[in-house]
């Protein structure tokens, strides 16, 4: 490794012991350091997708504004949308999977550490690319789902949708390896005892996730190919004038873009089925009904792909085709919210804020739920479709679903992972800033989308009733944004606080509030052993506790963890430069231009230095 | 390139999980068929691409005035016979049968070559009868289609020929044999992807 020079007598260990801070986190393999990065780098993504909002919502506060240029504006929502899915809680979801699951089914690490680095690397540097496009004023701007032919090279000319594709060809990478790793990793890696119908919800929402990822994202990556084929090489598969079809583009955006909504919503609802029963004091009511609900929701969300497209006149067959579907998916989500009531009916309900985060996610989430099941009836989908209305119901599930859910988990896990408990006070002031601000932005968007305020617009004349909404939405959001500081001011002092949490701050029935917070590099001192679903409880009514005592931190003696490594790192800059070569290569001989080249032999180079890497692995303690 | 990070992994790093494994499959192994699982989906949607836009194209050249069947045929007789070659490497990898393995290993990765020349002539072959990347939907589907495939058996060769040349070290001894049959796993997914393509794309020549 280039940065540690052994001496003839340091031990392997002991080199590793003083590498700095820095190379300790750009080399770890750790899934815990891993997931706090993706935390980390989730959430500073997420505050960039926040301005971007910001701004659009100052923008439409009044009618006939000129804030931003038009230009602009367009490149605000495609980039807030853009970050929010791909950037924010697609790795903010990432997060949980990596510090976890391995957690949750009594696992050291995930099956491929190394190739769990390579996606987090991947991903930060994909995020990073797409957001430098703002540096040189090119951000895209064709909207998140890059419609052609508008995303083409005859209506966007200029490298703004270069940056889209290749940013989402990169990003692809990241979401492929890390669906590969973490569908191996829960197959493979459970402890003992831990059968499929045992494991924890959150793992089996990981799972049923991983499947989606698995299987959509070969459809959008296939997509971008042939859009960037359209707009870097000149071939006609979305020109009509070369006999090209724009339609294929949608379908094969939505054949990817409606099981990439459940990519979102399925881990929050794992989130929810953890947290609900600990803090109701009773097991997860109806646990079957909830595997084979998130199965079914995946499995019919291949099936609902043309409900995004109603407008496009596809004929009264597929359009029945498509709202029967659609309709369908209600069935195992009503499933899924009367189960999580059934958890809590007759539970001694603990109100702790990762609770007060759970219990407003099902409400919001069902309003989200109704307004979606209005979409499926084509012929009132075709009044609602491209205006406000839609935009409300996606913000309801998306952030009253999915950032709830994966709020009311950062203050569920926050001990765990930092071993410090994050202030009840401070997080129950977020909670009602959050719910208040929430409510005042989207819940008029209603309102204005069945007015007619269509979508993506940059300004409105004053008079259409749109005016008090719009005002509405906007104080709504600088509220949300102040809601977001409670959050941010919350971790800074739990941060600088010196009381430590103990590894079973809320009596939790899962394997990871066995072991001390937070965890040891290790995880387990010995591998657990598991005879029954809510296995922690288990043991504490086996051994008549209440609690379980403190564990004892050990001292890993024996135990092999492997080593620390840069070629995930390096991998990552390969394919960073392969892409990034498609765009400023162009002037040269493209497609052999020096950049994509120099990243192709940079990748190739990474892969067989990683696979030959000597054998790292070392003992935490001899 | 995530196939082979995926694969390789833990060529040397076994020690932290050679504990159990929940499934009576190794790690590695569960690895790349899920990998491959999602590769179908890629292929399928190459494939739909090109049959959707068959018989669209505004101007020619079209695959009657420029596919010759013969040479293509040659190379997936080639290509099939390979993925039976990789076999017998297999089993002379798991049986520890070194001259086995190095003699059917060798035949494979030659195959492998042989096949990707056959495409880059091809290809070369195509472009000179006016038949450019961009020319019409057909030439545009249709590179994407099997150049992507191609790209898929120049990864698949590449791979086979750094294990043969570990094997001629001596480094693939029984134990080892698994680096060999995820290989060959990938291998033969790449000919079977080939059997759908040739029949959809040279055989039935729809008159794009």
């Amino acid at each position: 490794m280039a940065t540690t020079v052994l001496e003839p007598t340091m031990t392997r260990t002991a080199a590793l012991a003083k590498r700095s801070v820095l190379v300790d986190w750009l080399t770890t393999v750790d899934h815990k350091k891993i997931g706090i990065m993706y935390g980390a780098w989730a959430f500073f993504f997420f505050v960039i997708g926040g301005v971007e909002a910001l701004i659009i919502r100052a923008q439409l506060a009044r009618p006939e504004a000129t804030l931003v240029s038009p230009e602009f504006y367009n490149q605000l929502f495609t980039m807030h949308g853009t970050t929010m899915i791909f950037l924010a809680v697609m790795p903010l979801s990432a997060m949980f999977f990596n510090f976890m699951i391995p957690l949750l089914i009594g696992a050291r690490d995930v099956a491929f550490p190394r190739l769990n680095a390579m996606s987090l690397w991947v991903f930060v540097l994909g995020g990073l690319f797409l957001n430098a496009s703002f540096l040189f004023g090119t951000a895209p701007n064709g909207g998140w789902f890059g419609y052609a032919p508008l995303s083409g090279r005859q209506y966007s000319p200029g490298p703004h949708m270069d940056f889209w594709v290749l940013g989402l060809q990169i990003l692809g990478i990241a979401s492929l390896a890390a669906g590969v790793n973490f569908f191996t990793t829960i197959l493979n890696m459970r402890a003992r005892g831990m059968t499929l119908m045992r494991m924890p919800m959150f793992v089996w929402a990981t799972l049923i996730t991983q499947v989606l990822v698995l299987l959509s994202f070969p459809v959008i990556t296939v997509a971008l190919i042939l859009l960037m084929a359209d707009r870097l090489f000149g071939s006609g598969f979305f020109v009509t004038a070369m006999g090209g079809d724009p339609m294929l583009w949608q379908h094969l955006f939505w054949v990817f873009g409606h099981p990439e909504v459940y990519i979102l919503i399925l881990p929050a609802f794992g989130i929810i089925s953890e947290i609900l029963p600990v803090f109701s004091r009773k097991p997860l009511f109806g646990y079957s009904a909830m595997v084979f609900s998130s199965a079914f929701i995946a499995f019919l969300g291949f099936g609902v792909w043309s409900h995004h497209m109603f407008s496009t006149g596809m004929g009264p067959l597929a359009d029945s085709f498509f709202s029967l579907a659609t309709m369908l998916i209600a069935i195992p989500t009503g499933v899924k919210i009367f189960n999580w009531i059934g958890t809590l009916w007759g539970g001694s309900l603990q109100f702790k804020t990762p609770m007060y985060f759970a219990l407003g996610f099902i409400a919001m989430f069902i309003m989200g739920g109704l307004s979606g099941v209005m979409h499926s009836v084509a012929p009132a989908d075709l009044q609602q479709t491209d205006t406000y209305f839609v935009v409300a119901h996606f913000h309801y599930v998306l952030f009253g679903g999915s950032i709830l859910a994966l709020t009311a988990g950062a203050y569920y896990w926050w001990p765990k992972m930092f071993g410090k408990m994050l202030d009840e006070g401070l997080g129950k002031f977020h909670f009602w800033t959050t719910m208040i601000g929430f409510n005042l932005t989207f819940f008029p968007m209603h309102f204005a989308g069945l007015l007619g305020m269509p979508r993506r617009v940059y300004t409105y004349p004053s008079g259409l009733g749109f005016d008090l909404y719009n005002l509405m939405a906007t104080v709504g959001a600088f509220f949300l944004a102040f809601s977001i500081l409670v959050f941010m001011w919350n971790v800074i002092k739990t941060w600088r606080s010196s009381e430590r949490a103990p590894a079973d701050p809320w009596g939790g029935a899962t394997l990871e509030w066995t072991i001390p917070s937070p965890p040891q590099e290790w995880n387990f001192d010995d591998e657990p052993v598991v005879t029954e679903r809510d296995a922690v409880w288990g043991m504490k009514r086996a051994a008549g506790v209440r609690m379980l005592p403190e564990p004892v931190a050990g001292d890993g003696k024996g135990i092999h963890m492997p080593g620390p490594s840069w070629w995930p790192l390096v991998v990552s800059l390969g394919i960073l430069s392969f892409f990034v070569g498609f765009m400023f290569d162009k002037p040269w001989a493209f497609p052999f231009g020096p950049v994509t080249v120099f990243g192709l032999l940079l990748t190739t180079f990474a892969i067989f230095k990683w696979a030959y890497e000597a054998p790292d692995a070392h003992a935490t303690n001899h | 390139m995530t196939t082979t990070t995926a694969a390789l992994d833990h060529h040397d790093h076994d020690d932290a999980h050679a504990h159990h494994t929940s499934l009576p499959i190794d790690n590695r192994k569960l690895a790349i068929w899920t990998f491959i699982g999602s590769e179908c989906l890629f292929f399928a949607t190459l494939i739909s691409t090109y049959l959707v836009y068959a018989g669209q194209s505004v101007k020619g050249p079209f695959p009657t005035d420029i596919f010759s069947v013969g040479l293509v045929t040659a190379g997936t007789a080639v290509l099939l016979f390979s993925s039976f070659f990789v076999v017998m490497a297999l089993d002379g990898a798991q049986k520890g049968d070194r001259k086995k393995m190095l003699t059917w290993l060798s035949l494979t990765v030659l195959c492998g070559v042989f096949f990707a020349g056959m495409q880059v002539y091809e290809f070369w072959h195509f472009y000179h009868l006016g038949l450019g990347y961009s020319t019409n939907l057909f030439s545009a589907s249709f590179y994407t289609l099997t150049g992507f495939h191609g790209a898929h058996v120049a990864l698949g060769t590449l791979w086979l020929a750094t294990i043969l040349k570990d094997a001629i070290k001596g480094r693939v001894p029984p134990k080892k044999a698994l680096n060999l049959e995820i290989a060959a796993l990938y291998w033969h997914f790449v000919d079977v992807v080939w059997i759908i393509i040739f029949p959809v794309v040279y055989l039935m020549q729809m008159r794009s």
